[in-house]
C-alpha cells in the first residue's frame, strides 16, 4: 500500500514547526512516530499535503516532575514511558505502557502521537481522564493547557486546532494514599483494547474515598469520564460490593458499538468487569485493607 | 512531487537516494539498495517480517517513511553476518530449525538481536514478548525461543571475560 503524494519537512526548531503549522495548518499533519499516521496514509484515509516531522525538535520527549506535575513529552515512546523510573511512581502508566501494541510499536509510537490522534480505541486517553490531566498546545500565538476530559471530542477528534502542535502531557503528582491502574481487555496480545478502564482514587484518613476518577477506552465515540460511576464512590469506603456499583454505572454511561471484538451486551459486561477490576487494584494500591 | 535527497548508513555503509517523501523504508531497502532479505508481509504494522533496526531500535520498516531515516543507521538482515560466519542468531535459528518456510526469519533475527542487546539474559516469557510484534504462521515458536536462548547463551559467553573469575 502506497500512501498518496504529500510533502515533508523537518524542521530543527519548535519555532520553525508552528510556523509550518501556521501557514499550512489546514494541509498539515504532524508526523511523530508515525506508527498511527503511516498506516492511516497507507490506506489513504487521510491525504494531508505536507507532513511536519517533530523529530529534530529538541526538549519534546522529557519525562519530568514539576511543579507537582509529572510532565511527559508529546514525542516520548510508549517504551521510554515504561522503562522510566520516574513514571514508577505513577503505576498506572507503567499498566499503559507496557501494554500497547508490540514492542516494535512501542519504540516508536508516542503519548502525544496517540493522544491527538484520538483513535477512541487507544489507551492513554483514558487514563489521562481518570488522572485529571491535561495536554499543552503551543501555536505562534501561544500557549493552550486544555484539561483531559475537555480535550477528546469525538472519534479521532480532538480540541487541537490545526495550527497547533501538542507539545506536552501533564499529570498530577497524586498525594500519598493514592493508587491507579489501567486494565483492559485485548482478544489477542497486541490488539487494540475491547474495552478499557482507567482508575485513581485517593483514600482520605478515615478510609473514605475523597477522590477518583474513571476513564474509559473503546465504549463510545471518544474515551471519557464514567462520571456517575465517580460519584457513586465518592465519600465511600471500598469495597467490592461499591466497586461492582461503580461497574454498573459505568456501563450505564457507555454506548459501545457492535463490532469483530463483540456484540453490545458483550462489551456492556465487560465494562462492568473492566471497571471493578481497575478500581480493586487502584484500592489495592492506595493502600486500602482487602 | 518533490524528492529529497537523503544519506542513510546502512549495514555500515553510506548510501545515499531521491526519494519521494510517501516511499516506505522497507522499499528503498529493497527495491532501492537491492536488500531483499526485508521482507514485505502484512503490510499492516502487525506481522513483523520487515523489522529492521534503526539507530539500534527495532522497527517495522513498512511504517516508516524512507525520509524518516535521513541521517540514522539501519541494520537489515543482510548486516548480520561476519562475511561467511553467521552471526550466533542465524547459526542457532539454524541449529534449532527455528523456521519452516523462512518468511518472518529476518525480522524474527533482528527484534531478537535487539531483545538481547536490551536484555542478554531473558527469560523464555520475556524472549515470547519480546518477539510477540512477529508472527510465525508455521508455528515454530516453540524452536524459534529455543533458537534465541541458544543465541543468547552464545553472546554471553562471547561478552564473557576471557580468564576466568575467581569464586565470590
Amino acid at each position: 500500500m502506497i500512501p498518496a503524494e504529500f510533502d515533508y519537512t523537518r524542521p530543527a526548531s519548535l519555532g520553525e514547526a508552528l510556523q509550518v503549522l501556521h501557514d499550512r495548518g489546514g494541509e498539515a499533519k504532524v508526523l511523530a512516530g508515525g506508527y498511527s499516521l503511516i498506516p492511516l496514509l497507507k490506506l489513504r484515509l487521510g491525504t494531508p499535503g505536507i507532513l511536519v516531522d517533530i523529530k529534530d525538535i529538541g526538549g519534546l520527549d522529557g519525562i519530568a516532575e514539576s511543579d507537582g506535575e509529572l510532565r511527559i513529552g508529546a514525542r516520548a515512546t510508549h517504551a521510554a514511558i515504561a522503562a522510566s523510573p520516574l513514571a514508577r511512581g505513577y503505576p498506572i502508566l507503567g499498566d499503559t505502557a507496557a501494554g500497547i501494541g508490540d514492542p516494535q510499536i512501542r519504540n516508536w509510537g508516542t503519548i502525544g502521537g496517540s493522544c491527538a490522534h484520538a483513535d477512541p480505541s487507544s489507551d492513554w486517553p483514558a487514563v489521562l481522564i481518570a488522572m485529571n490531566g491535561s495536554l499543552v498546545c503551543r501555536s505562534v500565538g501561544g500557549e493552550r493547557v486544555v484539561a483531559a476530559r475537555d480535550f477528546f471530542l469525538d472519534s479521532f477528534q480532538t480540541a487541537i486546532e490545526p495550527d497547533e502542535l501538542l507539545t506536552e502531557v501533564r499529570i498530577p503528582k497524586p498525594p500519598p494514599g493514592s493508587g491507579s491502574a489501567y486494565v483492559k481487555l485485548e482478544r489477542r496480545t497486541g490488539d487494540f483494547a475491547t474495552v478499557g478502564a482507567a482508575a485513581q482514587l485517593h483514600l482520605g484518613g478515615d478510609g473514605r474515598i475523597d477522590a477518583v476518577g474513571i476513564g474509559l477506552t473503546a465504549v463510545a465515540e471518544a474515551p471519557f469520564a464514567a462520571t456517575k460511576a465517580e460519584s457513586a464512590l465518592h465519600g465511600a469506603h471500598p469495597s467490592a460490593e461499591m466497586f461492582r456499583e461503580a461497574g454498573v454505572a459505568a456501563a450505564e454511561q457507555s454506548r459501545p458499538v457492535e463490532d469483530r471484538h463483540g456484540p453490545v451486551d458483550y462489551k456492556m459486561a465487560m465494562v462492568r468487569e473492566m471497571t471493578e477490576r481497575a478500581l480493586a487494584r487502584a484500592a489495592e494500591r492506595a493502600g486500602a485493607r482487602g | 512531487m518533490t524528492t529529497k535527497h537523503i544519506q542513510v548508513t546502512v549495514n555500515g555503509e553510506m548510501r545515499e537516494a531521491d526519494v519521494e517523501p510517501r516511499l516506505l523504508l522497507v522499499h528503498l531497502l529493497r527495491d532501492g539498495f537491492g536488500l531483499t532479505g526485508t521482507h514485505i508481509g502484512c503490510d499492516t504494522t502487525n506481522c513483523g517480517a520487515c523489522t529492521v533496526l534503526i539507530d539500534g531500535r527495532s522497527a517495522k520498516s513498512c511504517t516508516v517513511l524512507a525520509v524518516q531515516a535521513d541521517g540514522a543507521a539501519v541494520k537489515t538482515i543482510e548486516g548480520m553476518a561476519d562475511g561467511a560466519n553467521l552471526h550466533p542468531l542465524q547459526q542457532a535459528f539454524w541449529d534449532q530449525h527455528g523456521l519452516q518456510c523462512g518468511f518472518c526469519t529476518p525480522g524474527m533475527i533482528m527484534q531478537a538481536s535487539y531483545l538481547l542487546a536490551q536484555n542478554p539474559d531473558p527469560s523464555e516469557a520475556e524472549i515470547r514478548e519480546g518477539i510477540s510484534g512477529n508472527l510465525c504462521r508455521c508455528t515454530g515458536y516453540v524452536n524459534i525461543v529455543k533458537a534465541i536462548q541458544q543465541a543468547a547463551a552464545e553472546l554471553r559467553s562471547q561478552e564473557a571475560p576471557a580468564e576466568p573469575v575467581a569464586a565470590r
